[in-house]
């Protein structure tokens, strides 16, 4: 699935397993993690545009855009 | 007489759906456009629920979409010819990448989105289509788990659907990939110009303002005699950072953003100064506000970028930012002291 679902090959089956082609390709999206069924691999992913990460620093939060919100102004 | 209904299986089979176009309108183009600007991106949707392309029946292919009226859009000119059921789930219209980051689109909510609209007596086959990008928030065996319905991930491009099913349900490799071509990325300038237009007006005001700087106090004509090469300075920061380092994002050999912004600062501000003769210490002050205020708006197109990463972004910024901060304040500093000199 991880192959699948991975916007950036990262990566590729070698022997019935799946294994990580260039680490520097992943953005960290998660969708291989969320996607496999035996908790093969974890990612910590979260926002990560330089504007929620200020955000994050400045609320002492973990980044975040505050997008989820109704009322507050998209920046997404 | 023992009358004993159950009522769990008197539920009415009614898809009420409505029928939408695989044509889009002048209107749609245009709705495109000012989103893209920024003009009312913020409430740019269509209303959750089931749709019909065409005329489908319940063996008809069933695509999930995100409310955010562009995706939606998107996502029906590629199903030109087809019948089909759109299930548009609520991601607060935002897109499908994005929601499903935030966790719209994602397991739960679609979950929920099926049983609402009692997809199980829509059709008869037990399959989805969702989009690849979803796959940060939906996880497909989650969903067939908790709805019944096997999750098949389409391409991520909308423009590969009608390929993708004429290959049999696969997807090349191809079809799998993001890609970030600068046919793309201009697009997605516009909106991030006009999302600092009331920071960089501020910057513009100020930095007028103290054009005007004599050792006498703030002096108007002085601001309008002198002020417009300033004003220059820091449009042009504002346009290498926002337009020119995107635009040109993998024609510049640095990986961090940031170094990208300050590349073409630099470029802006030596061309600048070759164009206009300045004393130096003003022309190097505001050069070093150039690179703060560029270096600043690229790093921040990251977040409208397809590959970069939250840990790259942290590392980069751990950097940058002290940089950027320093460069400002002593490009200003420079700036006043070239004023009372």
């Amino acid at each position: 699935m991880c192959i699948t679902v991975c916007p950036h090959a990262v990566f590729e089956m070698v022997d019935k397993k799946a294994r990580i082609v260039d680490v520097d390709d992943c953005m960290e999206c998660g969708a291989c993690a969320l996607n496999c069924q035996y908790g093969a691999i974890t990612v910590k992913s979260g926002v990560g545009c330089a504007a929620a990460i200020i955000n994050g620093i400045l609320n002492n939060t973990e980044p975040n855009c505050d997008c989820s919100k109704e009322n507050t102004p998209n920046c997404c | 007489m023992d009358f004993s209904l159950d009522f769990k299986s008197l539920k009415p089979v009614i898809a009420v759906a409505q029928s939408v176009s695989t044509k889009l309108t002048f209107a749609d183009y245009l709705g495109a456009v000012k989103v893209r600007w920024g003009i009312g991106r913020d409430n740019y949707r269509v209303a959750p629920g089931l749709y019909k392309i065409g005329n489908p029946g319940n063996e008809s292919e069933v695509f999930i979409s995100a409310n955010y009226k562009l995706s939606f859009d998107a996502l029906r000119k590629n199903l030109a010819g087809m019948n089909a059921w759109i299930l548009v789930i609520d991601t607060k219209g935002v897109n499908v990448w994005c929601a499903a980051g935030k966790g719209t689109f994602a397991t739960d909510n679609l979950v929920k989105s099926i049983k609402e609209n009692s997809l199980e007596l829509v059709v008869k086959h037990r399959r989805i289509i969702v989009p690849q990008l979803a796959a940060t928030g939906v996880a497909a065996h989650k969903v067939k788990e908790q709805s019944g319905f096997a999750v098949t991930f389409g391409p991520v491009r909308a423009c590969d659907i009608r390929p993708f099913i004429e290959a049999g349900y696969k997807a090349s490799p191809e079809m799998r990939k993001m890609v970030f071509p600068m046919r793309e990325r201009a697009k997605l300038i516009p909106v991030d110009f006009m999302y600092r237009k009331y920071q960089l007006l501020l910057v513009l005001v100020v930095i007028f303002f103290f054009s005007g700087l004599d050792k006498t106090g703030f002096i108007f004509p002085k601001m309008v005699e002198t002020g417009l090469f300033p004003i220059t300075n820091i449009v042009g920061a504002y346009l290498a950072g926002i337009v020119l380092a995107p635009l040109f994002l993998s024609w510049v050999p640095f990986r961090a953003f940031a170094l990208k912004g300050t590349f073409w600062a630099v470029v802006t501000t030596v061309a600048l100064n070759l164009i206009v003769p300045t004393p130096l210490i003003e022309g190097v002050g505001l050069g070093l506000i150039n690179l703060s205020i560029a270096s600043f708006m690229t790093m921040n197109f990251t977040g409208s970028s397809t590959y970069t990463s939250l840990s790259g972004v942290q590392k980069e910024m751990k950097v940058a930012i002290p940089f950027q901060i320093a460069f400002a304040a002593i490009g200003f500093i420079l700036f006043i002291i070239s004023k009372l000199v």
